[in-house]
């Protein structure tokens, strides 16, 4: 009998069919990828699982028995533990506290926490993970706060361990354990559901493979009987290549940071003492794990911070006035942003007014720098909707109603309309799919070949060696020094990330 | 139950809520009228006829209503940058005693350039009121609906003592007012022998230039995009200090305004009694024309046919003017029902 059943699962949300009438089944002792692209109802199906939505159709059996829907307390009672991908930890309490929260007996809060920590000891022993108690998880990386969430779904007695794009967060050797771990756990006979959509990890971690394409199956598979281009090809539904950058000699230097530093309003260092130069026709790569700093880095070359101290230099002159928003684009900084809907985009205006919104005081459109001219604004608008390919009703439509993809090339258009010759580009592939990406991937290249220089800030490994000339590692603020690509091999980026010193990583990794 | 945003909102639904809305809320206050044991039909004739049953009635709604114009005006200019001002009541008052100050004899200049002088002074002075709550809300991020509300009551009991003191006119026989302003500052009768006066004039022609500056400037679009995504607005390069200082700026001053048409054209002079709640109205105002400028006319013409036919019916039948008021709170929530139910569907589940 299979562990877990899932049958005939159906979501709509509104005339979006989330998932249509999926059916899977995990047995025990078994790690199941279930791969899809963003959008492909992956997430939608674990929360249904996990009872934090309440399917439309279809019903979900654990050992043949069928689980209560719409609340997570029946998913936990039934041995069924998930690890979101963004973390449901309370920052300002130590690791043991969070573990045993709402599962003490309020009897006596000193045993509970005694046998809380023999537990933890004894999970962290059996699973090979290692945190330490007593630490506040407000100062845990986030490579330390998975392994939180893990072993509280562990310490509930989970058979089924559901986890959310976890690698997503952490460095190649944090990958390496975390799948590590999960081997042993399936070795005891428990299962491990797994989300992503990095191919390489699912061949490496899983046994089974369940490719979701627009909220359906759409096949299953053996990992041992599947390759990275057939499982891209079932994810896609055609067979995807990604762009490559071609050999180009680069050019002068067009944007230098020396020495430049950023604090935050209390006092927390952000950068710290970061200098680089972005060369003409080449693509320089920052990589590291989320929240060392790339934010910090993206504002300042954005104008939207101004560096503490260093100097921050366009085109061989030394700038400051410049330091805006407004003054980097009129300088010829083309900005692409992390977030396309906190950031790129103001959801509830149209397409012409998101497309305008950085050339709103200059001709053609406005006069005098003040009368709009609406009917120029949407001229442009067009074209550039029709240049970049945006798929879309019109000019005239809201911009929150465009997919992932089409708001990201609104974005291009408007950055890459105004032909800056140098280009930040933070994050420019999060959440999209392999054809958007391709398209983002291609344009960046075409910017490079017309001999612009691009900063690219990615937390994704494969895309930085498909693209970048040179890289450099951020970490808590700090920038490696900058290596040709070629030089570099993915373990000492992964230390590097890890906070290990350049020279020391490179021999490490060798 | 679960809400939904619909994919397509149509124009036809959008444009019938507000109707919907205020049916409902009739409806609703019959039940209040019932209650008191008063015919429900008669109460309301009363109540239309009240409002626009005569020359007299017609031109009183409108009196009433120009205040009310320029007070939604400023709440939906403030409100639509996300900029909270609950004090158009102070700032009313503050446009009302700077043409005080100078239209009771400081300045005295042919009408042509008075009147003009006299809504400059007032409008800055409303700005000016909004000054101390913006530079404390960007450089200190203090929450402007607490600084603006309270300043409400500083700068009313600022007026309380001007009249009692300095400023109360000797020819008032102990009443607190100040002196009636120069006969070149007051605004003109539109109609003889009613109290109807130029400053609707100004009230319709600040809607449309409000509407016009909102939809067709580059400032408009720089408020409106803050209003709605800061985040993205600064990313884009608008700054959001000078935008929110320039609605403030903007709000503050349309709602002095209604303190300067109160004044040279209703009153002739200031009185503690200038204004019935107008700035807390606006803000009433302002929503049920969910922020469109000239959305405020039609609105601001609901809310004074209300007050003034409610005023009427209370005369001749046992209902207190206070249904006005419930009026007014039952059709602002059955406008935030309609709209919530244009943009969004009710599933259940």
């Amino acid at each position: 009998m299979a562990l877990l059943d899932l049958v005939g699962i159906t979501k709509r949300f509104g005339s979006l069919l989330a998932n249509d009438k999926i059916s899977l089944s995990l047995e025990e002792g078994e790690v199941l990828a279930l791969l899809g692209e963003n959008g492909a109802g992956k997430t939608t199906l674990m929360n249904i699982l996990f009872g934090h939505y309440v399917a439309d159709e279809g019903e979900i059996l654990v050992r043949g028995a069928p689980l209560k829907p719409g609340t997570p307390e029946a998913a936990i009672e039934a041995g069924i533990g998930m690890v979101h991908q963004h973390f449901t930890l309370a920052d300002n309490l130590t690791v043991l506290e969070n573990v045993i929260l709402g599962r003490e007996s309020l009897r006596s809060l000193r045993q509970d926490k005694a046998r809380g920590r023999a537990r933890i000891a004894e999970l962290a022993a059996d699973f090979g993970i290692a945190v330490d108690p007593d630490a506040r998880v407000g100062s845990l990386s986030v490579g330390e706060r998975q392994r939180v969430e893990i072993l509280k779904a562990l310490y509930g007695d989970a058979q089924v361990l559901i986890l959310d794009e976890p690698t997503a967060v952490l460095t190649p050797q944090e990958t390496d354990a975390l799948f590590d771990s999960l081997r042993r756990m399936v070795a005891q006979g428990r299962s491990a559901v797994i989300i992503s959509h990095k191919l390489h990890e699912i061949l490496r971690v899983s046994d089974r493979v369940a490719v979701l394409r627009r909220g359906a199956i759409v096949g299953t598979v053996k990992t041992a009987d599947a390759n990275r281009d057939s499982l891209a090809e079932m994810m896609v539904g055609r067979s995807v290549v990604r762009p490559k950058a071609e050999p180009l000699e680069a050019g002068g230097d067009l944007l230098t940071l020396d020495k430049v530093s950023l604090q935050d309003g209390k006092g927390g260092v952000l950068l710290d003492d970061v200098s680089l130069a972005l060369r003409s026709r080449e693509i320089l790569g920052i990589a590291g794990v989320a929240g060392n700093g790339q934010g910090a880095l993206a504002d300042v070359v954005s104008g939207q911070a101004r560096p503490g101290c260093g100097q921050v230099a366009l085109f061989g002159r030394t700038v400051d006035r410049e330091l805006t928003p407004r003054g980097m684009v009129a300088a010829g900084v083309g900005r692409i942003p992390e977030d396309r809907h906190a950031k790129g985009v103001v959801g509830a205006m149209t397409l012409w007014e998101n497309l305008a919104s950085e050339s709103l005081r200059e001709a053609p459109i406005s006069r005098w720098g003040f009368l709009l001219d609406k009917g120029a604004a949407r001229r442009r608008a067009a074209e550039l909707i029709a240049d970049y390919d945006v798929r879309c009703k019109g000019p005239d439509a809201e911009t929150h109603l465009l997919s992932g993809g089409n708001m990201q090339k609104l974005i291009l258009a408007r950055a890459l309309s105004r032909d800056p010759k140098i280009i930040l580009a933070n994050q420019p592939v999060r959440g999209l799919d392999e054809g958007a990406i391709a398209y983002v991937h291609e344009q960046l290249l075409a910017a490079r070949r017309r001999g612009a220089g691009i900063l690219l800030i990615t937390e994704d490994l494969d895309e930085l060696l498909a693209l970048a000339d040179r890289v450099a590692v951020i970490y808590r603020g700090r920038l490696s020094p900058t290596y040709a690509v070629k030089e570099v091999t993915v373990p000492a980026l992964g230390l590097m990330m890890a906070g290990q010193e350049a020279a020391e990583a490179q021999s490490h990794a060798v | 139950m679960q809400f939904e945003p619909r994919e397509e909102v149509s124009t036809w639904a959008a444009a019938v809520a507000p109707v919907f809305a205020v049916v409902l809320a009739v409806a609703l206050c019959s039940i209040l009228i019932l209650w008191t044991g008063e015919p429900v039909l008669e109460a309301y004739g009363l109540l239309l006829k009240g409002a626009f049953g005569s020359k007299f009635a017609i031109s009183e709604t409108l009196t009433r209503a120009t205040p009310l114009m320029l007070t939604g005006l400023a709440a939906a200019v403030a409100f639509r940058a996300k900029f909270w001002n609950i004090g158009a009541e102070g700032q009313l008052y503050c446009g009302a005693l700077a043409v005080t100050w100078l239209g009771t004899g400081v300045v005295d200049l042919p009408a042509f350039l008075m009147i003009p002088l006299l809504c400059l002074a007032g409008a800055a002075a409303g700005g000016a009121a909004l000054l101390v709550p913006v530079i404390l809300k960007n450089r200190l991020k203090v929450d402007e609906v607490v600084t603006t509300l309270l300043l409400n009551f500083v700068i009313l009991l600022f007026v309380s003592y001007l009249l009692e003191g300095p400023w109360k006119d000797p020819m008032s026989l102990g009443w607190p007012q100040g002196a009636p302003i120069v006969e070149d500052g007051v605004l003109p009768k539109l109609v003889a022998k009613t109290r109807l006066h130029a400053g609707l004039i100004l009230a319709l022609a600040a809607a449309v230039a409000v509407w016009f500056v909102m939809n067709f400037t580059v400032w408009g679009y720089e408020i409106r995009a803050v209003g709605l995504n800061a985040t993205a607005a600064a990313f884009a390069g608008i700054s959001i200090d000078k935008t929110v200082i320039r609605t403030a700026l903007l709000s503050g001053g349309l709602a002095g305004l209604a303190g300067v048409t109160e004044v040279t054209g209703l009153k002739g002079y200031l009185t503690l009694d200038l204004s019935p709640g107008f700035g807390y109205a606006g803000i009433a105002v302002a929503m049920l024309a969910q922020l469109h400028p000239l959305g405020v006319i039609l609105s601001a013409l609901f809310l004074s046919a209300i007050f003034v036919g409610a005023d009427s019916m209370s005369r001749a039948v046992e209902i207190p003017t206070y249904i006005a008021d419930v009026l007014v709170a039952t059709s602002l929530l059955s406008v935030l029902l309609s709209v919530m139910l244009v943009r969004y569907r009710v599933r259940r589940g």
